[in-house]
């Protein structure tokens, strides 16, 4: 990453917080409009935080995984699934319910990368036709026994949709008992109050393991021989690393980083599931990390970024009548809604420079 | 090595036919083998797997209106498989088949209803009919070509670029069929464009039967398709961009300009696939129609070996097996979805095929299909 | 002959590969402190053999002996844990990497690698890199520790290997044609790092196909051919011509046979040219020359001097930054590929797989791979079957071929039939002005070799202009009629090829300044 980059990506988030500013501050002070945006920008970044840490995990040890989308969607489902199950049929109370959902879908994720890592390691399969198989595959499944399970005569569940546990609370919400209550917790201004405080378990974890992945990506035994094995796995061979060892683990923890990144949708962001609901976010993360240059902060930074084109589209919504005449394409959710996406293309195009994968990205290794 | 002067005659139709049986044969076992795995997931939720199947197969070929229903389904898998299969000769991986589908029935259905209007005139069907085809297949190929352009001048990777434009065309064609080409019609509630003009509709074959002239054509295009990829130069090109492009550059072809067109190509079939049914089938577009043709077709390029005459096949199959699900559902109460679980699982035995050759201890006769190259390519 | 120790011993190695029966019963043994060359062809299982004393094969049959005692090597950390070092062909160093990351790289903690490594240990870059100062004090190595690998000159990437050996305590090494990407000056450099080595006791197996430098480096000499032994000597004992006939099987003509040139006007002239490489830099820094119809002009130099850059910008696969090329007579400066063979260039590129084929494409597709577009093998932009198959049948004839059909697939053939795919396709066009050959022979058995060659001098007969491109001094210093010093990224100087010395061009090699001398033409 250089500085190229991050007064790029600095330049975009300053850009759409003051399109918000310059239409809803009229309405509401600047400082509440900035710090919302902050909160859902690092909130609706942690999914593509996720999703971009397990596409370096994987390709910085040589393994294109194009299947996070498909990872997180499955990690969604089958989270969401096991926190109802284990609320309704072992009556577990909610939080632990929820918490057991967070596991099942960390699982979830391990499992498909698990498929991932056996097409494409063993069997050497194409990488990118592997991951797309594990996209398809994840819809399949997910849509099978969405519907098994909840609609329709002779389903699981008779038709009727239980309720999910909740939500996973935010930081602010635990503390309360420290500092005698939600608000105003610990007299921190608001603008911390609301980025910070407010934020989820997924979300702090997100950040924290960017942190993390990093440390051990450049700084430990396990980093130094990922980072080999994605360059020239051929080399780490003959120094006696197991290649096909590092490639399976790393895979395998990249996909249960996209499946913390499943579960932010259906535990964490909304109580319920819906087919498709990833929405494209495996992919938009997989082009955070390549404008990340496959580096954790990189990846992190263009997340934000994304998360922040989202947060436009919310926070536009509640401004909706206060939108100039000569702006009303803004009105349209649907025209705003292209912001992450073209945002993507255009990141791609390399006119912010070009970035350099892995020498040994997408490639089978063998002996 | 036998002496070169053995005259060996070139390959005629009988290595071609032994070559196509030794390329379906992997395919086959891993039909087979998704069939078995698809069972036991059936037998695991409780149901019964030979009534299920049954059922499917019934609701596929049992009839000849069953027929004409697969065939129904089978017309824009024809079409949008070949796109993906195109597009993977020329070494592009096109996930983007679902934008350019969509992209096409859009503008298809503007020509076939709003056209009239803006002209102020009735055009005859002998021209409005190709007329609102050709605005699909041109519609599909200029959203197809975006992507093409940006890998060849800018590098970017067409893989994550298509997925990119298949949500632009999805919020694109929300906005216009929410909005200003929305029915106007006061009963109407639904995201639909109104229905388009008599003219403009390709007719049924067989009257009181939905299949209709745009099945026929498809064949007739995976006939083209397969002519140009192995008879004409522009395929020669093609192919060899897929297969080598540094080859294709020493050899002194454009390869930006075959990327390009060939992508533009790729997006012509797709949008084409849109075209068809608009013009065939729904005689108008709606919003939600086109969710899920992309990944199909993908499956099924894969599943026809990116053939064209094995995308015929294999469109037929997941066509047969769309198509007889709902009467497998109304039967046994297996919901149609577990065809998607069993579609996926053929693509995943198809992808590996190292896993069927595993377990039928098939030798390895070919080469591995090489069909992209990660982020670089 | 010693009375030194036996440190290693191979006995009856068998190793079986698809159609290839690479190492079919092979003796070999290393005593203590000496330098043991195996010397053989291309393809004649020397790569083999050490793969399988370090590890990354394993043998069908037949056992390795360490010290006396028997072992099994499942992996390189099998032969590491027991002292044996190897330094590849091409290296495995991870040029993003430092010197000191390489060289930690599966050692992380200690010297050799260990069964339990906790992953999550910090790195301790400092300690290692004033072991790696160490060393590199001790054998006078020259390593900065920091520097990153992928921007060091081959050479000291050569020593990274060695120390990287080092570091793990190794006292069996295997250099596997260390030579091969070395000036004649730093293969001498390297000579006296090995005597070094030998007299602190390690001992050295030199892996070569190269005759003078196994005669004056090693001790002794095993011979390998077709996967066989065939015979043992010492330097003392034998000569070139010996073992050349050892190591083919038959007697060898040294030098091709040719008449002197009759060179005639200039076909190709290139003025000034500067080309960047992939990295971006200045690889090729105002070259110009020119080759006249009926010549071969050989370019000399060791790899990466900008000879792969000139010929991709000769033949219009890479943008010309400045600088001029004319091919008979038309300015073709930053042209299409095409326009470059319609003007007649005939090219034979360095890399046969990467540009020179397509692995999937049967022969006869690839033998109009330049030509397809043209009639008589396209009409109205459709291809013409018959008019393929009549070409790829007469070519295959005319240069000898080794196939059963036009109809098999490049990849299945063997390296020598492959080149001569690519010879015969390029040779054979209508109206050749020029032809590029770029290590036309590299990585061939002699027989395809001196095919080859003489197919090129077939064409400076016929009045074509050549230019060859080649790293081996042997091949340019028997076919070229003039010779061009290429010396990073600018011609030091060009000479006449009957008036200079092999010593003379291998100091102009690695960069000494040529006096201004008659022999400069």
């Amino acid at each position: 990453m250089d500085w190229r980059r991050f007064s790029f990506i600095g330049f975009i988030i300053v850009f759409l917080f003051t399109v918000v500013v310059l239409i809803g501050g009229s309405r509401v002070s600047p400082t509440i409009i900035i710090s919302s945006m902050l909160t859902t920008t690092i909130a609706v970044a942690t999914p593509l935080t996720l999703g971009a840490l397990s596409g370096v995990f994987c390709e910085r040890a040589g393994v294109v995984n194009i299947g996070i989308e498909g990872m997180m969607l499955a990690a969604a489902f089958f989270g969401w699934l096991t926190a109802i199950y284990m609320n309704t049929v072992f009556k577990f109370d909610p939080n632990l319910s929820l918490w057991t959902g967070v596991l099942a879908a960390i699982l979830t994720g391990g499992l498909f990368a698990l498929l991932h890592a056996w097409l494409s390691i063993t069997f050497k399969v194409d990488q990118i036709i592997g991951g797309t198989v594990i996209n398809i595959l994840a819809v399949g499944i997910t849509g099978f026994l969405n519907r098994q399970m909840f609609f329709g005569e002779g389903s699981i569940f008779g038709g009727n949709v239980p309720h999910a546990p909740g939500l996973l609370p935010s930081l602010s919400k635990w503390l309360a008992p420290l500092c005698g209550g939600p608000e105003g917790c610990l007299g921190l201004p608001g603008l911390i109050q609301g980025t910070f405080l407010d934020q989820k378990p997924v979300a702090l974890a997100a950040i924290a393991l960017v942190l993390v992945s990093h440390y051990v990506l450049f700084n430990t035994r396990w980093g130094l021989r990922t980072r080999a094995v994605g360059e020239h796995p051929k080399a780490a061979d003959t120094v006696g690393i197991n290649v096909y060892r590092i490639r399976y683990v790393n895979v395998i923890i990249g996909g249960m980083l996209a499946g913390l990144g499943g579960a932010y949708f259906t535990i964490e962001s909304v109580p319920s599931f819906e087919p498709l609901m990833t929405n494209g976010r495996g992919f938009i993360s997989l082009a955070a990390m390549i404008f990340g240059n496959w580096t954790p902060f990189g990846a992190w930074a263009a997340a934000l970024v994304f998360g922040a084109s989202q947060a436009l589209q919310i926070n536009l919504q509640f401004f909706r009548d206060a939108i100039p005449p000569q702006w009303a394409f803004l009105q349209h959710a649907y025209i705003v809604g292209l912001a992450p996406y073209v945002l993507t293309m255009l990141i791609l195009t390399g006119i912010i420079g070009k970035t350099i994968p892995p020498a040994a990205d997408g490639q089978p290794y063998e002996k | 090595m036998q002496n070169a002067d053995e005259k060996q005659p070139q390959p005629g139709w009988q290595q071609a036919v032994r070559a196509g049986l030794n390329a379906a044969l992997v395919p086959f076992l891993a039909i087979v083998t998704a069939v078995i795995v698809g069972g036991v997931i059936i037998a695991l939720v409780g149901g019964n797997p030979f009534a299920a199947y049954l059922g499917l197969a019934q609701g596929a070929f049992g009839s000849a209106r069953a027929w004409s229903e697969t065939f129904v389904w089978a017309t824009p898998y024809i079409f949008a498989g070949l796109a993906v299969a195109l597009a993977f000769k020329g070494g592009l991986f096109n996930i983007g088949a679902e934008g350019q589908l969509a992209f096409g029935a859009v503008a298809t259905a503007w020509v076939g209803y709003a056209l009239p209007e803006v002209l102020g005139i009735e055009i005859p069907g002998i021209l409005h009919l190709p007329l609102a085809i050709g605005a699909g297949i041109l519609a599909g190929a200029l959203w197809a070509a975006i992507p093409g352009a940006l890998k060849a001048y800018a590098g970017g990777h067409e893989v994550i670029n298509t997925i990119m434009m298949n949500y632009i065309a999805l919020n694109i064609t929300s906005y216009l069929l929410n909005g200003p080409m929305k029915d106007k019609n006061p009963l109407n509630v639904i995201a639909r464009t109104p229905e388009i003009a008599e003219g403009a509709r390709l007719p049924v074959i067989f009257d009181g039967l939905r299949v209709h002239w745009g099945f026929p054509l498809a064949l007739l295009v995976a006939l083209g398709v397969w002519y140009l990829l192995w008879k004409t130069t522009l395929g020669f090109e093609i192919r060899t961009v897929g297969a080598n492009p540094d080859a294709a550059r020493y050899a002194g072809i454009n390869f930006r300009r075959i990327l390009i067109v060939t992508m533009a190509l790729s997006g012509l079939l797709a949008g084409m696939a849109g075209a068809v049914e608009v013009t065939g089938l729904n005689y108008r577009h709606e919003l939600g129609f086109s969710i899920g043709y992309g990944f199909d077709a993908i499956a099924i390029a894969l599943l026809g070996k990116t053939h064209p005459f094995g995308v015929v096949l294999a469109s037929i199959l997941f066509a047969g097996m769309r198509n007889g699900a709902t009467r497998m559902q109304f039967l046994t109460q297996i919901p149609v979805d577990i065809i998607s679980v069993i579609q996926s699982l053929i693509l995943l035995f198809v992808a590996a095929d190292a896993i069927i050759r595993y377990l039928y201890r098939i030798k390895a006769k070919e080469e591995r299909l090489v069909l992209t190259r990660g982020w670089r390519g | 002959m010693s009375e030194k120790p036996i440190v290693l011993e191979a006995r009856g190695i068998t190793k079986r590969f698809p159609g290839v029966l690479a190492n079919d019963h092979v003796d070999f043994d290393l005593r203590q402190g000496e330098v043991h060359a195996l010397l053989g062809e291309n393809g004649a299982g020397k790569s083999t053999l050490m793969n399988i004393l370090y590890g990354l094969y394993t043998a069908d049959s037949g056992e390795i002996l360490v010290n006396g005692k028997p072992l099994t090597l499942n992996s390189p950390r099998d032969a590491i844990e027991h002292g044996i070092g190897m330094v590849h062909q091409h290296f495995m160093l991870i040029p993003v990497f430092t010197v000191t990351e390489n060289i930690m790289l599966g050692a992380e903690t200690d010297h050799r690698p260990h069964k339990s490594e906790a992953p999550l240990v910090k790195l301790d870059r400092k300690q290692v890199s004033q072991i790696v100062r160490d060393f590199s004090h001790q054998y006078g190595l020259d390593v900065d520790p920091d520097a990153i690998v992928g921007d060091l000159p081959v050479g000291v990437q050569q020593r990274v290997e060695i120390v990287k050996a080092l570091y793990r305590k190794a006292n069996i090494l295997i250099l596997d044609e260390p030579t091969a990407v070395l000036t004649p000056q730093e293969a001498e450099e390297l000579f006296r790092i090995i005597r070094e080595l030998t007299t602190r006791g390690v001992s050295v197996i030199f892996i070569s196909h190269k005759l003078k430098e196994v005669l004056s480096i090693a001790d002794r000499i095993t011979v390998m051919r077709a996967g066989r032994v065939v015979g043992a000597t010492t330097p003392a004992e034998s000569d070139e011509h010996q073992l050349a006939a050892m190591m083919v099987g038959r007697e060898v003509i040294l030098s091709v046979e040719k008449e002197p040139a009759q060179p005639k006007e200039d076909v190709l002239v290139v003025e000034n040219l500067r080309v960047r490489d992939v990295r971006d830099l200045e690889a090729v820094r105002g070259v110009s020359f020119t080759v006249r119809a009926g010549e071969i002009l050989g370019i000399a130099g060791v790899q990466g001097n900008g000879q792969t850059e000139l010929a991709e910008a000769l033949t219009g696969l890479r943008r010309i930054e400045s600088g001029s090329v004319k091919l008979a007579g038309r300015d073709l400066t930053n042209c299409p590929p095409r326009l470059f063979t319609e003007t007649g260039l005939a090219h034979i590129p360095e890399d046969r797989q990467r540009h020179g084929l397509v692995l999937g494409y049967t022969i006869a597709d690839n033998m109009v791979l330049c030509d397809y577009y043209r009639p008589p093998f396209s009409a109205r932009g459709v291809l013409q079957t018959q008019a393929l198959d009549e070409h790829a049948r007469k070519l295959i004839q005319n240069f000898d071929v080794r196939t059963p059909s036009p109809y098999v697939a490049a990849g299945k053939l063997s390296g020598g039939n492959q080149q001569k795919v690519i010879v015969a396709r390029e040779l054979s066009r209508p109206s050749v002005r020029l032809v590029i050959a770029n290590q036309p022979t590299r990585g061939l058995d002699v027989g395809s070799i001196e095919y080859i060659h003489k197919e090129i001098v077939l064409m400076r007969d016929q009045g074509v202009a050549v230019l060859l491109i080649s790293a081996e001094l042997d091949e340019i210093m028997s076919l070229s009629d003039r010779i061009a010093v290429m010396y990073h990224g600018q011609i030091v100087t060009t000479v006449e090829a009957h008036a200079v010395t092999r010593e003379q061009l291998g100091l102009w090699m690695a960069g000494a300044k040529p006096e201004q001398t008659a022999t400069s033409v």
